[in-house]
């Protein structure tokens, strides 16, 4: 129980901390690199949820590809190296004031729920995960493929050469 | 930890994903800041999912995980063009639709 609650300081420490750092650092670079740090400690959070196949899914597709995919938009839209990169923020005051009411709204709301306690592991998580695809959530995951199949045709679309 | 302490660390993330939305110039950033508050909306939805023993909250995790990827594709392809065709991607300059 100790490693748990150890385990999740470190991680919420470091996701707050990346996150921060996405949203402040003026280098967009930098940016998409804290992002990708944020996104792995997200991961460690799942695992700390005893959902390790969320873990490996969080570091493949959202550590991988899309921080991939960031970095070479902003390589085809701005120069690496230059003045170009840098950027200035505007209504600091008003968003901060704004993210911090939503926070302190949602926070207020959840200190008062009731507690609930952790159920233990039953069983193999993964085996039920991949039979509740396959049943009960077959026709969203055929749904999910289409959409993917729709969205990749679309950026297809969009970013086409003109000929 | 008990489960509102992963609700609260969603919260906090959401809450800095918003004010990246909010302060960005750069669509880029902007896409950035909406990337955090998905993150957020993933969290919450795996600690649920632990708390009430409920593979729910898992399946609905990876679908968002990925339309997410979905959405930063077509969003990226989006900025690619506009870029093209306007030579910037400040979201400021942008107002071809402003009466």
């Amino acid at each position: 129980m100790t490693a748990e609650i150890v385990g999740f300081w470190v991680a919420a420490v470091v996701l707050v901390g990346a996150s921060l750092a996405v949203v402040l650092t003026p280098n967009l670079f930098h940016a998409v690199l804290w992002l990708a740090a944020s996104l792995v400690a997200t991961g460690v959070v799942f695992l700390l949820l005893d959902s390790p196949f969320l873990f490996a899914v969080q570091l493949l597709l959202y550590a991988g590809g899309v921080v991939t995919i960031v970095v070479f938009a902003i390589m085809l839209t701005e120069r690496l190296v230059g003045e170009s990169i840098r950027q200035t923020s505007r209504f600091v005051f008003n968003g901060a004031v704004l993210a911090a009411a939503v926070f302190v709204g949602i926070a207020s709301f959840l200190l008062h729920a009731p507690a609930v306690a952790r159920p233990a592991v039953s069983g193999d998580q993964l085996r039920e995960l991949g039979r509740a695809l396959v049943g009960p959530f077959a026709a969203p995951l055929q749904l999910l493929g289409v959409l993917l199949v729709i969205a990749l045709l679309g950026a297809l679309y969009f970013a086409r050469t003109e000929d | 930890m008990p489960l509102s302490a992963y609700l609260v660390l969603a919260a906090l993330v959401f809450a800095i994903g918003l004010f990246g939305v909010l302060t960005r110039r750069n669509a880029v950033g902007i896409l950035l800041g909406i990337e955090l508050m998905l993150n957020a909306v993933n969290i919450n939805l795996v600690a649920f999912s632990r708390f009430r023993a409920d593979l729910a909250g898992l399946i609905f995790t990876l679908f968002t995980i990925a339309i997410t990827v979905a959405e930063v594709a077509v969003g990226l392809a989006i900025v690619i063009v506009i870029f093209r065709v306007r030579r910037t991607i400040e979201a400021d300059h942008l107002d071809l639709l402003r009466g």
